[in-house]
C-alpha cells in the first residue's frame, strides 16, 4: 500500500478527568499555569497509611454526568472513563447518529493498571465479613480490567474493535497505538485512553511494595523528578480519553483534526531495572520515530516519563540524549505530571492530551514543584514556554519493565 | 509484501493434562476433569465444582524462588511457556531480543492472591481501613496486571513489545490475536503468546454465584459441564494456561522449524448490548468470524471445524449457534463444532488460548475433539456438536470463537497449508 493511500490516525477529541481539572479546558489552564493538584490523601480508611500524598480527583460528581443504572454497576475508575469518553466524543462531535448508522465503525480501547479496587474491596468485605450470599451481582463486571471498555461500548453503542491493555504505566501509550493501528486497518474511530482509581485503602496497601513510591508527606516536595531531591513518584487517579479517528473519516464529516498519532514503539527491559531502561527507552524512541517517518531533529518537545527515582531519571535523560543526539541537550523537556501525580496507565494518556493542547497553543507547560535540574536536560520549569511545536514525543516507563514512546504531530504538519 | 505468521511451538497446563500430549489424550478420550473444589473449602457456595489443575510447580522446572514470587496463574504460564519454547526449537539467546515480544491474556490476574492477602490485612473482612503492617511486600506483583507478561519476558529475555491483554473471557483469543498483529505488521519476528488464569477462589466463585452463571450440579461434577445439551445449567469454573510461539513464517522456514500451522486471521468486535448478556442473533460474533475469514482470504466453506466458546450457559450456546450459522451459512450444518469446556471447564481469560492450542493439536492430529456430556439436543442448538467421542477428520482450516463479559466477540482462524 502506498503511503499516499495509507490512512492516518488523527486525534479529533480530547476528554480529561484529572486531579487538576475535570474538563479539558480546566485541565489545560492548570497545566499551562503549572499549578499542582498534589495534596494529602483524604479518602476514608487511608489516614493511617504511610502513603500520604496523591493526586485525587475532587471536583467530580459522577451522578451529575452518568445514569444511575451505569453508576451502580461500576467502580470509580469506570466512572472516570465514561465521563472522559463523553467529553472526548462531544469534543469530536461524534454522536449517537454516527454510531447508530455505522455501529461497527467505532471501537473502544482502554488501558488498565489497577481495576475497580474500591468496588472490589467492598465486595471482599461483604464476602469475608458476612458471607458469600452477600456478594452483589455486579462484582463480576465492576472489578475486572475490561469494565471500562465494555461499559463505554454499551453505553454509547459502539460495536467496533474493543480491547483492553492491562498494563503498567507504559500501557497507556500502547492503548493509543493499538487504537491508531485499528484505525489504519479500517475502523473509522476508536475512543481510547485510560483512567485509573488506585486510591482505595487496599489498593494503596498493594502499592506500598513499590520501592519507587514516594512516602514524603509534603505535597510540594513529594514528587520532584530530575532534581537532587527526587524521592519517588506520587500516585494519582483520573485520566483521559481521546478520539483517534481516520483522517479521511474525520474530513468526510467535517470534524476538526487536533493532531496525529504518527508513530509508536514499545520495548521491555525488566521490572525496576532503571539503568537498563536507558537502552530500552532509546530503542523505543528510535523505532517510534522510524514508524512516524520522523527525524530526531524534528522533535520539538519531549513529555518525559519523569519517575522521580534518581537512577531512573538519569537513564531517561541519557536516553533522550542518546537518540536526539546533540539536539537532546536543546530540545525542551517537560513533565506536567509532577502537578497531577502518576495515574498509572492514565499518566501518559494525560501527557498525550497535554501534548496535543501544547501544540495547538504553541506553549510548553512547565514541570510543577521542580526547580533545579541535576541532569543534562532543558527541563521547562517555572512558567510555560512559548514555542512552535510541530512534533511531540511522549515517553512512558512502567514499574513492571515496559518502555513506550509515542510520536504526535501537529494537525497543520504536512508529511511528504 | 504481507508477512505470514506461523505457530512453531505450543505448551499447556490444563486440568486433567499438563503438557500437550497429556492434554490431547484427555481431549481425544472425551474424559472430563471437572470435580468438587479442593483448592479451598467451598461450603456455602451455590457452585462448588471446578476443573482444577493437579499442578506441582517444582516438578515442572520452577525453582523455590520462582514459586515464591509467582502467583499460581503466572506459574501456569511459565511452565506452558517453557514447553512452547522448547517445542519451537528456538534458541532465544541467539535471536535479536528486541524482535521478540510477549502477549499474554488474563481476565482476573492476581485476584486469587489479592483475596488471600486481603483476608489477613482486613482481619477477615472486618475492617475497611486495612492493616498495612500485615501486608506482604510483594503484593504489588499481584496488584499489577502486567506482572504476567513481565515474568514471561524476563524468563526468556524478550525485549520487544510486551503486553498483557485483559478482555474478560476473550482475553486468550485476543492476546493471541494481538500477537498475530504484532508479528504480521512487523513489530516483532517472534511473539510468545497465550493466556493464564487461576480464578478458583471464594470471591470469583461467589461473584459468578451471584448471577447464577455457574453450574450448581454439585452432585455430579464429572457431568456438570454440558455445552449445547438441553440440560445444561451454567459453566463450570476452570483454571490453566496455554502458550504458543508465533513466528514470522520466513523466519521459521529459514531455521528449518517445524510449522504446525499458520495463524491466518483474527477479528474482535463489541456487542454494545450488555456486560453479561448476549443477543439471540449473534450478529457481532458473526461479524468477527466474517472479518477473520476475510483476513485469511478464506471462504466460509473452507472452515473444517469450529472450536466453540460453548460455555454451557443457556444463552451462550444459542447465541453462538446463531452466530456460526449466520457466518458460515448452510456450511455450518456440515461442520463439526465442539466445546472442550465440557472437559476442562471455563478458565475465564485462559480458555481462549487453551482452545487455540486445542485447534493446533486438532490440525496436527487430524481429529476433532468431542463435546463431552452432550446427550439431549436443544431444539435451538441444531449443529453437529461431536457428541462424546473424538472424530477423525481431514482438517485444513479451523475456527476458534469466544465471547466475554463486556460484550467482546472474537474469532481466530488457523490454517494448515495455504497456496
Amino acid at each position: 500500500m502506498s503511503a499516499a493511500h495509507e490512512r492516518r490516525a488523527a486525534i479529533t477529541g480530547i476528554g480529561v478527568v484529572a486531579p487538576n481539572g475535570t474538563s479539558t479546558d480546566t485541565f489545560w489552564k492548570a497545566t499551562q499555569e503549572g499549578l499542582s493538584a498534589l495534596d494529602r490523601i483524604t479518602r476514608e480508611g487511608c489516614e493511617h497509611l504511610p502513603l500520604k500524598v496523591a493526586g485525587e480527583v475532587r471536583d467530580f460528581e459522577p451522578a451529575a454526568v452518568i445514569e444511575e443504572r451505569f453508576l451502580v454497576q461500576t467502580d470509580r475508575f469506570t466512572h472516570y472513563a465514561m465521563a472522559a469518553a463523553d467529553l472526548a466524543l462531544d469534543d469530536a462531535r461524534l454522536g449517537k447518529a454516527d454510531s447508530e448508522t455505522a455501529p461497527y465503525s467505532i471501537g473502544v480501547v482502554t488501558a488498565a493498571g489497577s481495576g475497580g479496587g474500591e468496588f472490589g474491596q467492598r465486595e471482599l468485605q461483604r464476602l469475608w465479613g458476612k458471607g458469600s450470599r452477600f456478594v452483589g451481582p455486579y462484582q463480576s463486571i465492576a472489578w475486572f480490567y475490561a469494565a471500562s471498555t465494555g461499559q463505554i461500548s454499551i453505553r454509547r453503542g459502539f460495536k467496533g474493535p474493543c480491547s483492553v491493555v492491562a498494563a503498567d504505566e507504559a500501557g497507556g501509550l500502547d492503548a493509543l497505538a493499538h487504537a491508531a493501528r485499528a484505525v489504519k486497518r479500517g475502523t473509522d474511530a476508536i475512543v481510547a485512553g485510560s483512567t485509573e482509581a488506585p486510591l482505595a485503602p487496599y489498593s494503596m496497601v498493594c502499592q506500598l511494595g513499590y520501592e519507587e513510591l514516594s512516602t514524603v508527606a509534603e505535597p510540594d516536595r513529594a514528587y520532584r523528578p530530575f532534581t537532587d531531591a527526587a524521592c519517588g513518584f506520587v500516585p494519582a487517579e483520573g485520566g483521559a480519553m481521546v478520539v483517534v479517528e481516520a483522517d479521511d473519516a474525520a474530513r468526510a464529516r467535517g470534524a476538526e483534526v487536533r493532531g496525529f498519532v504518527a508513530g509508536h514503539a514499545a520495548t521491555f527491559t525488566g521490572a525496576s531495572r532503571w539503568a537498563e531502561s536507558r537502552e530500552g527507552l532509546a530503542q523505543a524512541v528510535r523505532a517510534a520515530l522510524d514508524d512516524a517517518g520522523c527525524a530526531p531533529e524534528e522533535v520539538d518537545v519531549v513529555f518525559a516519563d519523569a519517575l522521580g527515582v534518581p537512577e531512573a531519571d538519569r537513564a531517561e535523560a541519557l536516553a533522550i540524549a542518546d537518540v536526539l543526539g546533540a539536539h537532546g541537550r536543546r530540545v525542551p523537556v517537560t513533565a506536567p505530571k509532577t502537578g497531577t501525580g502518576r495515574g498509572y496507565c492514565a499518566a501518559p494518556v494525560l501527557d498525550t492530551a497535554a501534548a496535543v493542547l501544547a501544540m495547538e497553543h504553541g506553549l510548553i507547560p512547565p514541570t510543577p514543584n521542580v526547580h533545579d535540574t541535576v541532569h543534562d536536560l532543558d527541563l521547562v520549569t517555572g512558567r510555560a514556554r512559548p514555542a512552535e511545536l510541530r512534533t511531540a514525543l511522549v515517553l512512558s516507563r512502567g514499574l513492571m519493565g515496559s518502555n513506550s514512546a509515542l510520536v504526535l504531530r501537529h494537525a497543520a504538519t504536512d508529511r511528504a | 509484501m504481507t508477512r505470514r505468521v506461523a505457530v512453531t511451538g505450543i505448551g499447556i497446563v490444563a486440568p486433567g493434562g499438563i503438557g500437550a500430549r497429556a492434554f490431547w489424550d484427555l481431549l481425544s478420550s472425551g474424559r472430563t476433569a471437572t470435580r468438587g473444589i479442593t483448592l479451598f473449602d467451598p461450603v456455602g457456595l451455590r457452585s462448588r465444582i471446578a476443573a482444577e489443575c493437579d499442578f506441582d510447580p517444582a516438578a515442572y522446572g520452577l525453582d523455590a524462588e520462582q514459586v515464591e514470587r509467582a502467583d499460581r496463574y503466572i506459574q501456569f504460564a511459565l511452565v506452558a511457556g517453557d514447553e512452547a519454547v522448547r517445542d519451537s526449537g528456538l534458541d532465544l539467546a541467539a535471536e535479536n531480543s528486541w524482535r521478540v515480544g510477549v502477549s499474554l491474556g488474563s481476565a482476573v490476574g492476581g485476584t486469587t492472591r489479592l483475596e488471600h492477602d486481603y483476608v489477613l490485612v482486613s482481619h477477615g473482612g472486618q475492617r475497611w481501613d486495612v492493616d498495612h503492617e500485615r501486608a506482604d511486600t510483594q503484593l504489588h506483583r499481584a496488584f499489577s496486571p502486567s506482572t504476567l507478561a513481565s515474568a514471561m519476558a524476563e524468563r526468556f529475555g524478550a525485549q520487544g513489545p510486551v503486553q498483557t491483554v485483559s478482555t474478560g473471557c476473550t482475553s486468550g483469543l485476543d492476546a493471541v490475536g494481538y500477537a498475530f498483529h504484532t508479528v504480521e505488521e512487523g513489530r516483532a519476528d517472534i511473539c510468545i503468546a497465550g493466556a493464564s488464569d487461576s480464578p478458583i477462589s471464594p470471591i470469583t466463585m461467589a461473584c459468578f454465584d451471584a448471577i447464577k452463571a455457574t453450574s450448581p450440579n454439585n452432585d455430579d461434577p464429572a457431568h456438570a459441564s454440558r455445552p449445547f445439551d438441553n440440560n445444561r445449567d451454567g459453566f463450570v469454573m476452570g483454571e490453566g494456561g496455554a502458550v504458543l510461539v508465533l513466528e514470522e513464517l520466513e523466519h521459521a522456514r529459514a531455521r528449518g522449524a517445524h510449522v504446525y500451522c499458520e495463524l491466518s486471521g483474527y477479528a474482535t468486535y463489541g456487542n454494545a448490548y450488555h456486560m453479561t448478556g448476549l443477543t439471540s442473533e449473534g450478529l457481532e460474533m458473526a461479524r468477527a468470524i466474517e472479518v477473520a475469514l476475510d483476513h485469511s482470504r478464506l471462504d466460509p466453506t473452507a472452515i473444517d471445524y469450529v472450536n466453540a466458546h460453548g460455555s454451557g450457559t443457556r444463552q451462550n450456546d444459542r447465541h453462538e449457534t446463531a452466530a456460526v450459522k449466520r457466518a458460515l451459512g448452510q456450511h455450518a450444518y456440515d461442520t463439526p463444532m465442539s466445546s472442550i469446556k465440557s472437559m476442562v471447564g471455563h478458565s475465564l481469560g485462559a480458555i481462549g488460548a487453551i482452545e487455540v492450542v486445542a485447534c493446533v493439536l486438532a490440525l496436527a492430529e487430524q481429529a476433532v475433539p468431542p463435546t463431552a456430556n452432550y446427550e439431549i439436543p436443544d431444539p435451538e442448538c441444531d449443529l453437529d456438536y461431536v457428541p462424546r467421542v473424538a472424530r477423525e477428520r481431514r482438517l485444513n482450516s479451523v475456527l476458534s470463537v469466544g465471547s466475554g463479559f463486556g460484550g467482546f466477540q472474537s474469532a481466530v482462524i488457523l490454517t494448515r497449508s495455504r497456496e
